[in-house]
């Protein structure tokens, strides 16, 4: 570096305490009086947690062609697989049992959906703040693209890109990351520009800092906040598209079924009385995106100035 | 507001040829048609010669100006599968995404304000709650998985609506319509209602913003200061200033719906163009993902421009920005 700014300079001008709440104050004033917000979030946790430990819970390993019996197929639910194992959802036509399928579908679900997202924001996150730190032609490059992106419904997109590559767990990724960065970009920008014209992005500059790591060290943590608001809704979103991609076939491969793959497969049974094969997965998937939204109604509702203090 | 006209007219341009581009690059260069459409018996030679009758021997710029030139001919080319020209395949089956698309949209817009212009000037009503709890719920189903649960729901429980196809049509100017027969409305209803739940929740949670805002103006004061009957001020102050916003989601929410008549169709057997390309990718008929995509892109870009015009229309303020 060729200023003669110190690192621990830099440790010093950040590290300033603003007397701000700790976490479980914050948390607190969030989901205090909200019963529905804080369900929501018992029931991510549940779900997460399940989806984490589901080889431990679930009775039956899905993936192992060796569990699995023909005899043992389209059993409803309730029903005692051929080996004594109890199947409490019912089996498919393979003799796969739901409830260990839906368990393992979740994993792949909330693993697809998470990576997206969180590689989607970061993508988004940099070009924000690039195109409100450099401006210029790369802000209106940037800016462009978002507009492009942002003019076409993500369904679509999605099949565009799946068209292009073909189908399979790391092109599904691809394709959300696609659909996810644009919204988060321009948010950034718009709270980055106001930032930039704040005093302590002065005084760095004054300190003879890069743009990058004032980018980094300073307008970084200034700006990510509403990304982090409405990470809940992307997330939820996300799950969504999976399961929609997956149910109409360009999505995650037969051979590692996702929550959508799973009411797609059972879709096929639907009209001859054989409900729970897609019934099941549905009303997880549902739920879980329930849970998601009404947290992130309410983390939106209370980063919103007109509505705080209303309730 | 001429030149704005222009401004957006030359940006619209710009916007189709990036996409046909990226179209274009993506569908013929990433996947060699050489190797999709040669035997196993094809040797070099034969090769070399179906690359040169194909036209992919030329360079990339090459090929893409006359695959642009074709495209504004209306020559998209001739499906794989159907062996047919792609354009009539599309158009043959545009009027079937229509019909269900503006029928979903006409569904959500009668249901979706009033409820929403209702919760938004009863907010402490139990009614107003429930309308509320129901929206986040219609916005958290899929709507293919709605669509399962609709077609378990009406055609194998209750067996009152069919689940799949279009049903009797009846001809009008050339172009079968199951909307105006008994039996095409029936196989219409579902896929339609499935399409416009969506919509409803939308639309009544913009009334319902709507509402909230415009019912504290000044001038809705003064018209209840006035004595005018509440009915009255609901439909001729309230109703007429919350349209305008609703006016630019429903066009821009147009064009979703076709897109999302995408997942419809194929819950519901329906006979459309969403249809249409979902088959084409599983068959690899490449001219017919190309066509649709370029001719999706067409229409959104018609939309967000016919939109931004009118908003500029309503609003003097949009055009000098």
């Amino acid at each position: 570096m060729s200023s003669d700014v110190t690192n621990t300079d830099v440790e010093t001008l950040d590290t300033v305490n603003t007397g701000e709440p700790t976490f479980s104050e914050k948390f607190w004033k969030v989901f205090r009086g909200h019963p529905g917000a804080l369900a929501g979030l018992i029931g991510i946790t549940i779900f997460v947690l399940l989806a984490i430990f589901a080889p431990l819970i679930a009775p039956q390993d899905p993936y192992d062609q060796a569990q699995l019996d023909i005899l043992d197929g389209l059993l409803p639910p309730g029903s005692t697989l051929w080996d004594g194992t109890p199947s409490l959802l019912g089996t498919d036509a393979l003799g796969r049992d739901i409830l260990s399928a839906v368990l393992y579908g979740l994993r792949i679900s909330l693993f697809v959906a998470l990576v997206a997202v969180i590689v989607g924001s970061a993508i988004g996150v940099f070009m924000g703040l690039l195109a409100a730190m450099k401006g210029g032609w790369v802000e209106t490059a940037i800016m462009r693209a978002v507009d492009l992106k942002m003019s076409f419904p993500g369904i679509l997109l999605a099949l565009m890109v799946l068209a292009v590559f073909g189908s399979g767990i790391d092109k599904v990724i691809i394709a959300l990351i696609i659909g996810a960065w644009a919204s988060e970009a321009r948010l950034v920008r718009a709270v980055a520009l106001s930032e930039l014209k704040k005093e302590y992005i002065d005084a760095a500059r004054l300190a003879g800092l890069s743009d990058w790591r004032i980018m980094g060290r300073f307008l970084f943590p200034n700006s990510i906040s509403p990304v982090l608001v409405v990470l809940p809704m992307s997330i939820s979103g996300a799950i969504g598209a999976e399961a929609t991609l997956s149910f109409l076939g360009v999505g995650v491969p037969i051979t590692e079924p996702s929550l959508g793959l799973l009411i797609a497969n059972g879709n096929d049974y639907i009209l001859s009385g054989k409900w729970w094969i897609s019934l099941f997965p549905g009303l997880v998937l549902v739920a879980m995106v329930l849970c998601i939204n009404m947290v992130a109604d309410r983390l939106r509702d209370h980063a919103n100035p007109y509505l705080r203090g209303k309730d | 507001m001429l030149s704005f006209v222009g401004k957006r007219l030359g940006q619209s341009a710009i916007l189709i040829l990036i996409m046909s581009a990226l179209v274009f690059f993506g569908m013929y260069v990433i996947s060699d048609p050489v190797a999709v459409l040669a035997g196993e018996d094809f040797t070099e030679e034969d090769r070399l010669a179906l690359a040169a009758e194909l036209g992919v021997d030329r360079p990339l710029i090459a090929q893409y100006i006359t695959f642009l030139g074709n495209v504004i001919r209306g020559d998209f080319g001739i499906s794989f599968v159907y062996n047919r020209p792609v354009l009539d395949l599309i158009l043959e089956r545009l009027p079937a995404t229509l019909e269900v698309a503006f029928f979903a949209m006409f569904i959500g817009l009668v249901v979706g304000i009033p409820l929403g212009v209702y919760s938004g000037l009863n907010q402490k009503a139990r009614s107003t709650k429930t309308i509320s709890f129901t929206t986040t719920v219609g916005y958290s189903i899929p709507n293919f998985w709605q669509g399962v649960l609709l077609i378990l729901l009406f055609s194998v429980w209750f067996k009152v609506l069919p689940a799949s196809g279009r049903g009797d049509t009846v001809d009008i100017f050339g172009v079968g319509w199951s909307l105006f027969s008994l039996d095409g409305l029936s196989h219409l209803i579902l896929p339609a209602l499935n399409l416009a739940i969506y919509t409803i929740c939308l639309q009544a949670r913009l009334a319902r913003s709507g509402t909230q805002e415009v019912m504290y103006q000044d001038y809705m004061t003064f018209a209840r200061a006035k004595g005018i009957s509440r009915n009255r001020i609901v439909r001729r102050h309230l109703v007429r200033n919350i349209l305008i916003p609703i006016v630019t989601i429903t066009g821009l929410q147009l064009g979703g719906l076709i897109a999302f008549a995408t997942v419809t169709e194929t819950v519901f057997s329906w006979p459309g163009i969403g249809k249409l390309l979902l088959d084409s990718i599983h068959s690899s008929d490449r001219p017919v993902v190309v066509a649709y995509l370029i001719l999706i892109t067409l229409m959104f870009v018609t939309i967000n421009f016919i939109v931004d015009v009118l908003y500029a229309l309503l609003d003097p303020r949009i055009r000098y920005t």
